[in-house]
């Protein structure tokens, strides 16, 4: 199953959208944190993980979702907002800590919450799993449509609770996928360092349920091992188990001096990455012209532009405001 | 002012200082813990260490707290001397079985049968805007559980004496270090943090609190970087007129209730900074070490400055609302002038 030519365009616009998001923000993110660097400083504060890179999970993925599937993220969270559909003006001015942010500021970048196409986050690793099982099976017991899916870091895979959460999917064999961006670290440990088994999908086989890992970060790929991944879950089929060779073209958090990457890794990254990779498949495919890609990344440049605007012309949260909220 | 021979080290510098000297005596003691090998620790903490010890006692863990801290456990009650990173507090919420049903009992369940000597080294604290699942405190939640001692530095001398204390410990130590002390190049130091710290080895009595700054009109009690901010008020104060005394806890438990009935007992007036949350904590729990002990000797209601029931918000504006500063401390006081 390949994409159509308006999913392609739509997953190209999404990919642009969020590499130019995440450009925008390294830029700000050092703003008032020169000549001395201190993370509480500037226009947005705190960590920073900047998902450069993965964009063809989140689009890959997406593409078969509609506002009612719930999407759990992770402290990487950006790339998979924006493909779910989230408010990026809202997302924006969230991350810059205002008042107009998705939860008025009180959640920022690792606590992207947006009711309206049931998307949250959580910044505790593999702690998305629970709601995103959680959603399907109210789903299932409401007999209502959509399915649940959490994307999480390979690194993930080694939290116990992920194991809890496959296991109760399966067993109650309810609508969720789960997707492991594998982007070999987990901050400074790499993968083969830390987990027992270099193919997670293997994995799968533990739960009985489908199991695929797709390689080489490529957005086509992934769109189809999604594909019949949801459309299983929505067939009532039960869960399925995708796991994804993306690539962190950033550090692990921003300021990271990543001295703990083997020499050369990061420029052979940068070789494969899967923006210009897709957009010269497009272009040979016959799926767009330059004028109709360059317009795609127009738009989307002005759409970051606008959201970034519209987040720093937005006021702070009064202060007392954070003792709001707490109970529903 | 220059000390001769001074020696100014991070707390971070300090605690793997603690580490190495403490290896180099003792083949029993290993470190395990997320990204504290080639990394040295999100906080500095092991920087250094892997390169002298090698990965067999240097070891970096997959995301998995539960094993790791359990495998802890483990491994102290058959003859090591584990010292595991939980790199921020507030992921306890995925392994806290471990801690508080496994190392914090197994002691009492054998009736003192088996020893569990290991350390819990843990990272605390906010005001970086990181949200609330980075930027918590949580000293009351381990203080209130039995069974396990939990430590706070304030500076670095404190840092490695509590440190080797810690190791050397036949029970387990939770190590508790703020992020806003420990001298990251990533996150801005408070700088009566770093001070002079000897390069002998050296233990700091475990439950043992510190008179930080003496004084006759009111005693400011506090833990961690609290101290730091109740200095602050009391020059301050001083301003005023008013004499602070500031006892640092040092200690959470065993809690050091003698030096601090003592020194209000010699004021009359008590207020508890706590970056914790305000209720069922810390802060209250000192209170009461006076009020039950006796309450003819306080001349004012006792006050607390601590952190409000909430979730810790990310925006600025938000969580530097909520945060203890030296300024809420002196108002504080002069609340409770006014009562
Ligand atoms: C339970 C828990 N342990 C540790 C951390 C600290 N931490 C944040 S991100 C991270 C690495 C995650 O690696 P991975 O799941 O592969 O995601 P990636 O960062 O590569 O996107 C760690 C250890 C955490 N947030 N939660
Ligand atoms: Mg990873």
């Amino acid at each position: 199953m390949a994409p159509t030519r308006d999913e392609q365009h739509w997953m190209y616009r999404n990919m642009v959208t969020s590499r130019k998001f995440e450009e925008t923000i390294a830029g700000i993110y050092f703003e008032g944190k020169t000549p001395v660097f201190s993370m509480a400083d500037g226009p947005i504060p705190g960590e920073m993980h900047l998902s450069d890179g993965q964009e063809p999970v989140a689009v890959g993925v997406c593409a078969h979702l509609n506002p009612e599937d719930v999407v759990t993220a992770t402290h990487r969270p950006h790339h998979q907002a924006i493909a779910k559909g989230v408010d990026l003006d809202k997302m924006a001015a969230e991350i810059f800590g205002k008042a107009t942010g998705l939860s008025g500021g009180r959640g920022g970048h690792m606590h992207l919450f947006d009711a309206d196409v049931n998307f949250a986050c959580s910044g505790i690793i593999a702690q998305g799993m629970g709601p995103a099982v959680g959603a399907a099976l109210s789903r299932k017991m409401q007999k209502k449509p959509g399915v649940g899916v959490a994307f999480v870091g390979e690194g993930a895979v080694n939290q116990g609770g992920w194991h809890e959460a496959m296991n109760l999917a399966a067993t109650w064999k309810l609508p969720f996928v789960c997707v492991i961006e594998d982007n070999d670290w987990g901050i400074s440990v790499s993968k083969g360092d830390s987990t027992a088994i270099s193919n997670n999908a293997d994995r799968a086989a533990a739960y009985g349920i489908p199991g695929v890992r797709v390689k080489d970060n490529d957005p086509y790929a992934i769109y189809e091992a999604a594909g019949e991944a949801i459309a299983r879950a929505r067939a009532g089929e039960g869960p399925s188990l995708i796991e994804v060779e993306t690539y962190r073209l950033a550090g692990h958090f921003m300021g990271d001096a990543e001295g703990y990457r083997p020499e050369g890794e990061k420029d052979a990254l940068f070789e494969k990455d899967p923006i210009p990779k897709m957009r010269a498949k497009m272009l040979a495919d016959g799926i767009a012209s330059e004028a109709e890609l360059e317009a795609i990344e127009a738009e989307s440049a002005a759409r970051v532009e606008a959201a970034i605007k519209f987040a720093r012309d937005s006021a702070d949260p009064a202060p007392e405001d954070a003792l709001t909220s707490v109970f529903a | 002012m220059n000390v001769p021979n001074e020696r100014k080290l991070t707390i971070a510098r300090a605690m793997a200082e603690a580490v190495q000297q403490e290896m180099q005596i003792d083949p029993s003691v290993f470190v395990m813990g997320e990204d504290i090998g080639a990394l040295g620790g999100v906080y500095g903490n092991t920087r250094g260490l892997l390169e002298e010890f090698g990965s067999e006692r240097i070891r970096d863990t997959p995301i998995s707290e539960t094993a790791f801290i359990g495998a802890a456990v483990g491994a102290a009650q058959d003859g090591m001397r584990p010292v595991v990173e939980l790199m921020f507090v507030d992921f306890f919420g995925v392994c806290f079985d471990a801690i508080y049903n496994l190392m914090a009992k197994n002691i009492y369940f054998s009736g003192g049968n088996v020893k569990v000597p290991m350390v819990l080294m843990t990272s605390t604290g906010g005001g970086y805007s990181d949200g609330g699942q980075h930027s918590q405190c949580l000293y009351g939640t381990f203080a209130h559980l039995p069974g396990m001692k939990v430590v706070c530095p304030s500076n670095a001398y404190d840092a490695k004496g509590l440190m080797t204390a810690a190791m050397r410990d036949d029970s387990p130590v939770v190590y508790m270090y703020h992020k806003s002390l420990q001298g990251m190049g990533w996150l801005a130091t408070e700088p009566g943090a770093t001070v002079h710290t000897p390069e002998e080895s050296y233990t700091l009595e475990i439950g043992k609190a510190k008179v930080a700054r003496e004084g006759s009109d009111v005693t400011i009690v506090s833990v961690g970087l609290g101290v730091h901010h109740a200095l602050k008020a009391a020059e301050q104060l001083e301003a005023d007129g008013v004499n602070a005394e500031v006892i640092d806890l040092v200690s959470l438990v065993p809690l050091d209730r003698d030096t601090i009935r003592a020194s209000v007992a010699k004021t009359g007036r008590l207020i508890v900074v706590d970056e914790d949350y305000m209720s069922y904590g810390v802060s209250g729990e000192v209170i009461a070490s006076v009020t039950e002990h006796d309450i003819s000797v306080l001349k004012a209601a006792p006050k607390r400055v601590a952190y409000p029931d909430v979730p810790i918000p990310y925006a600025r504006v938000m969580e530097q609302f909520c945060l203890p500063n030296p300024d809420k401390i002196v108002a504080a006081f002069k609340d409770m002038k006014a009562a």
